[in-house]
């Protein structure tokens, strides 16, 4: 099966973000990462190529240069191939599924598509699904189980409170993963050598038609939330404190 | 004037809260207001409906939850009656069902929001999980949207008008992506994402079995309970309890952390909570910092003697 996944990279987690000139975010000091629920999805999809013999798997980024990073990342975990579709400004999402859909549907086998249910810097939860519909196929999101069936795939997702969904669906589909998927290997030294060696295939947004001028979304400004003001401690006696805290929660905050 | 629709969300047939946000919402802005609802009998969900102005009745002999049937149905909805704005809760519901709707209605979603002007459709919702806020402007023909619970003040209608009522029939089409069975949990949960209140245990809480000292407090508070990644990690909470970077982002009106000591991936998960009380042990622990209250004592002596105070008082 020829499998794919799509990854974003992303700010660490632990990363502070400060904002440049309203439009975009100071990168020189950032670590990046690939998003992790992006890597969930490398991890299942490696889990299928090794249960699926004569597979592959395909990881496609979009992105500046400096997302080469993650595609080694997924290829030191064992991904065979990867794709770097150069994007140097802001794409809308819509215009994002459009040019993951395009690179894809250049091979007309391709088979599972794995991507993480949402990138941890815009967190905007629809990049799975608007690409599922770019390309025609199923998709289901927020996976936490998963697992192919002759022809079909099975996938549990998770719900509202703990409920779970069961879902079926045919080859080729789109499977969003969620924490609990699975726990992603690490790279060994030899995959890490390995990948090396493998040439990152380019494409740039001219050669599939997409520029940032299609965008229907258009960003206006980021800002940075109102801190909190510095709480206070309750001091005293613990069941002095729990009945000063109970007071303070009704008479000055009015939440209970 | 727009014609603005909402996705009235039913879970298990009975009207969720949070669909009063999305309904002051709409109501505020002055705009034709569109709810759409898939249920076979209308009665019990109409005195939540006052004040807009039609109501569009989805029937048919099946109304279980399949995306790509409410999706298209949806979708046909907007074409029909020209909805240009439409807006649902960002429930896991919604999640799944908008971004499908917008492929399928040519439209362009801005998930999560905390702030909508309807008629402007501009948007701000948090990005780089609530560290920085992001406002959209949607260009596009058709614009979505998807509101976080617990953000928008809730606001009685003003007016008593009955709206009125459509019956539109369900879409048929198939199923490509087909829900064959829905697990619920054995526990009755809150859904921490539309709780008011959560009580949410760390790394302290030691084991599993203690987990019951936090579901005591929260029982008199009505509230759900979380926990941190450090809790679910060593197995003593379940992953749908997790609060945080890699967990629900949860937003109620009263936050109390037990025992966690506020590392920024917890602290991104529910820092718009409008209260935030802090129990744990040790005083430099980052989540006093971020507490709006906080007792330095051991959870353990701390929940219990709350407990007891609470029961006084609810």
């Amino acid at each position: 099966m020829n499998i794919y996944v799509c990854l974003k990279q992303v700010p660490d987690t632990e990363a502070s973000i400060l904002i440049k000139d309203g439009k975009s975010i100071q990168e020189a000091t950032i670590k990046w990462i690939v998003s992790p629920y992006d890597e969930y999805a490398i991890e299942e999809a490696l889990k299928l190529k090794e249960k699926t013999p004569g597979s592959t798997v395909t990881a496609v980024c979009l992105g500046p240069e400096r997302v080469h990073n993650a595609l080694r990342t997924a290829l030191a975990m064992g991904a065979d191939h990867a794709v770097h579709v150069e994007s140097n400004g802001y794409l809308d999402d819509q215009n994002t599924a459009r040019a993951l859909a395009e690179v894809i549907k250049k091979d007309s086998a391709f088979g599972v598509i794995f991507t993480g249910k949402q990138a941890i810097d815009n967190d905007s939860y629809q990049l799975h699904i608007l690409l599922a519909e770019s390309l025609a196929v199923p998709v289901a999101t927020n996976v936490t189980a998963f697992a192919v069936e002759g022809p079909l795939v099975k996938v549990q997702r998770e719900i509202d409170e703990g409920a779970k969904e069961m879902i079926e669906m045919s080859i080729p589909c789109v499977v969003a993963a969620a924490k609990g998927l699975n726990t992603p290997r690490y790279a060994s030294m030899m995959g890490i050598m390995k990948a090396k060696k493998i040439e990152i295939k380019k494409i740039t947004l001219d050669e599939i038609g997409i520029s940032e001028s299609q965008n229907k979304v258009r960003l206006l400004k980021l800002s940075a939330p109102a801190e909190k003001p510095q709480g206070r401690i309750i001091p005293g006696e613990p069941a002095d404190a729990v009945r000063e805290l109970v007071r303070l929660l009704r008479e000055e905050a009015k939440v209970i | 004037m727009a014609n603005i629709g909402l996705y009235i969300e039913l879970k298990d047939g009975v009207f969720k809260k949070s669909n009063r946000e999305l309904l002051s919402l709409a109501r505020k802005s002055g705009q034709n207001v569109h709810a759409v609802v898939f249920c076979s009998d209308l009665q019990p969900v109409l005195p939540e409906l006052r004040g807009i102005q039609t109501v569009i009745q989805v029937r048919g002999t099946d109304l279980a939850y399949q995306p790509d049937r409410y999706a298209q149905t949806m979708a046909d909805i907007i074409a029909e009656f020209k909805l240009t704005v439409f807006c649902g809760i960002f429930s896991a519901q919604g999640k799944d069902l908008f971004p499908r709707l917008a492929a399928k209605a040519k439209a362009s979603l801005v998930n999560d929001c905390l702030a909508v002007d309807l008629v402007a459709r501009k948007a701000t919702k948090p990005v780089y999980s609530g560290k920085l806020q992001a406002e959209f402007q949607v260009e596009d023909e058709r614009a979505l949207f998807t509101i976080r619970p617990n953000v928008i003040a809730v606001e009685e209608a003003v007016s008593n008008a009955q709206p009125e009522i459509k019956a539109f029939q369900l879409t048929a089409v198939p199923e490509r992506t087909r829900i064959t069975q829905v697990l619920k949990s054995s526990a009755k949960k809150i859904d921490l994402t539309e709780a008011e209140a959560i009580v949410s245990g760390g790394r302290a809480m030691k084991n599993k079995e203690n987990f019951v000292v936090l579901e005591e407090l929260a029982a008199c508070l009505k509230a759900g309970v979380g926990a941190s990644r450090a809790a679910v990690d060593a197995e003593y909470a379940s992953a749908d309890m997790q609060v945080g970077q890699t967990g629900k982002v949860v937003n109620p009106k009263l936050y109390i952390a037990c025992g966690i000591s506020g590392a920024i991936q917890h602290f991104v998960g529910m820092k718009t909570s409008k209260i935030i009380v802090a129990i744990n042990k040790d005083p430099e622990a980052p989540i006093f910092k971020k507490a709006d209250y906080g007792i330095v004592g051991d959870l353990f002596v701390i929940a219990p003697l709350l407990k007891d105070e609470l029961k006084k008082l609810l």
